[in-house]
């Protein structure tokens, strides 16, 4: 009982915002709201730009989580520090460093503009980078954090019976940290469906290119919030049933 | 890239930040505390003002949140407690007086017109309006929600200039961190930031600029916890010596 209350406290106090906006919600013309074709273009194009940053990454943070896990070097705290910078830093400074660094006069997107004319900002591939420069960050720590968890010498024996390193890594342990893959994974594709900061910088603000839904809420709030609010919720609802969704076939299916 | 570029980038893009965020601390003990909401593009202006009003007004500090005009004026109008508004347009400023939360009505006190901004090698080689229309020109303008946006809008249509930008900017000052980041052509930005931006920025004039003025108005607000402060704030800024520092910075006159 004594956790029971300041658990109550908890949920109240991340439920009394989302209480606000259904409150105010123009639950009368929402029906109407919902028809706007603008409003489905940006929901798809942030359902897709999040899955896809969150598959990214995920194929380069779970090998990174497992460096930080499962090997020793001089410096690891370091570069474990490093790693969650992302999350310290205020987004819209994220997108300013993409410029310098991606962006066409950034030192290395100038070389990718001379050699392979391409150029990355105000595109779509912008707003997933974007997304992954915030959104991995959340992968690494859950992930190295199941894999910590794990048993390391489960590892030991699948490569004492003359399994590869790599084939130890898919076979033994991707699966028995897969519920930390799992959570990782689910954390970052939010991050990155909420996003804004560094995606408004970086990739810009075009309907149907880059326009992701947080991009449109914050346009409408300026001159329409009853139509910032429709869209906060859409947004909210398409989130929620992803999540429980993925959690009840992930989460179940991984034995947990 | 060059040092002072970089430099005028991290300011336009921190500055606003670090303003808004402090608006609720007093930096002195003993005095109180004047707030003004302001459209970005008075950032420079204001700040200027600040130093005088405070020498006039020593038992006030005078903390600013400079901020697109309709966040400004959404704030005022959920309460807020600020004791100055000043919007880039009037529609803007209207949503305030319509809710009735400005004291008396509001004054124009400036004007604004539009330029185009390029990085300063102009690397597209705009030289005229018309030069936007090409494909090849990545074009910056603000949303038509804000101010600037529609502003630009109308003036491309004036001159029958068919521009697709690559990006729609949430406010003035984010076209313009765009443009001196040179990951743009071009920008449409008022020309008090061109002014600001100074040599960060090649300037090109836009024909028919004079036909889509902004006025600027400003107002003290129904709630002002320093009602009195708050006017004496509006007449240095309508003051010869306040619209000295506005010509400064590129604005017209009222």
């Amino acid at each position: 009982m004594r956790l029971l209350a300041p658990a109550a406290l908890g949920l109240a106090f991340l439920a009394l915002p989302l209480i606000g906006l259904l409150v105010r919600a123009p639950w009368a013309t929402l029906g109407d709201r919902l028809q706007d074709p603008s409003v489905v273009q940006s929901l798809r194009l942030s359902l897709v730009t999040a899955s896809t940053a969150t598959i990214a990454s995920l194929l380069v943070g779970v090998p990174l989580a497992w460096v930080l896990a499962r090997t020793s070097f001089l410096g690891r705290s370091f570069l474990r520090a490093f790693i969650t910078l992302p999350l310290v830093l205020p987004p819209v400074v994220g997108g300013v460093a993409l410029f310098l660094s991606l962006g066409r006069e950034g030192y290395a997107g100038k070389v990718i503009d001379d050699w392979f004319g391409i150029t990355l900002p105000f595109t779509t591939a912008a707003v997933v980078l974007a997304q992954t420069f915030v959104a991995m960050p959340f992968v690494v720590i859950s992930v190295e954090g199941a894999l910590r968890a794990t048993d390391s010498r489960y590892d030991e024996a699948a490569a004492t019976l003359g399994a590869s390193r790599w084939r130890t890594f898919t076979r033994v342990t991707v699966p028995l940290s897969l519920p930390g893959i799992a959570a990782g994974a689910v954390l970052g594709w939010a991050r990155a469906l909420g996003e804004f900061g560094a995606t408004i910088m970086f990739a810009g603000n075009f309907p149907g290119k880059t326009q992701t839904m947080p991009l449109k809420v914050f346009l409408a709030l300026q001159t329409d919030p009853d139509a910032a609010i429709v869209l906060s919720l859409v947004l909210l609802a398409v989130s929620i049933t992803v999540l429980a969704a993925l959690r009840e076939r992930w989460l179940t299916g991984a034995g947990v | 890239m060059k040092p002072n570029r970089v430099f005028t980038v991290a300011v336009v893009v921190a500055l606003p930040l670090a303003t808004a965020s402090c608006s609720s601390d007093s930096s002195g003990s003993d005095k109180s505390t004047l707030t003004v909401l302001a459209a970005s593009s008075l950032t420079e202006a204001f700040t200027t003002l600040e130093t005088q009003y405070e020498s006039d007004h020593p038992d006030i500090d005078v903390v600013f949140s400079f901020d697109s005009s309709a966040t400004l004026a959404e704030q005022v109008t959920q309460g807020a407690p600020a004791d100055v508004l000043a919007t880039a347009d009037e529609d803007t400023m209207k949503t305030v007086t319509d809710a009735g939360d400005a004291a008396g009505t509001p004054q124009i006190f400036t004007t604004n017109t539009m330029v185009i901004v390029t990085p300063p090698d102009n690397p597209a080689g705009v030289t005229d309006v018309s030069d936007l229309a090409n494909s090849s020109v990545k074009l910056s303008l603000c949303d038509e929600t804000a101010p600037c946006g529609s502003a630009a809008k109308e003036l491309l249509t004036l001159d029958h200039v068919n521009a697709t930008p690559v990006s729609f900017e949430p406010d003035v000052k984010s076209v313009l961190t765009k443009v001196t980041l040179g990951e743009v052509d071009a920008g449409i930005v008022y020309a008090s930031d061109a002014h600001t931006a100074g040599h960060d920025v090649s300037t090109v004039q836009i024909t028919n600029a004079d036909q889509v003025v902004n006025s600027y108005p400003i107002a003290v607000l129904k709630d002002a916890p320093q009602p009195a402060a708050a006017q004496d704030w509006v007449d240095l800024v309508r003051s010869s010596a306040g619209q000295k520092v506005l010509a400064n910075d590129g604005f017209g006159a009222p």
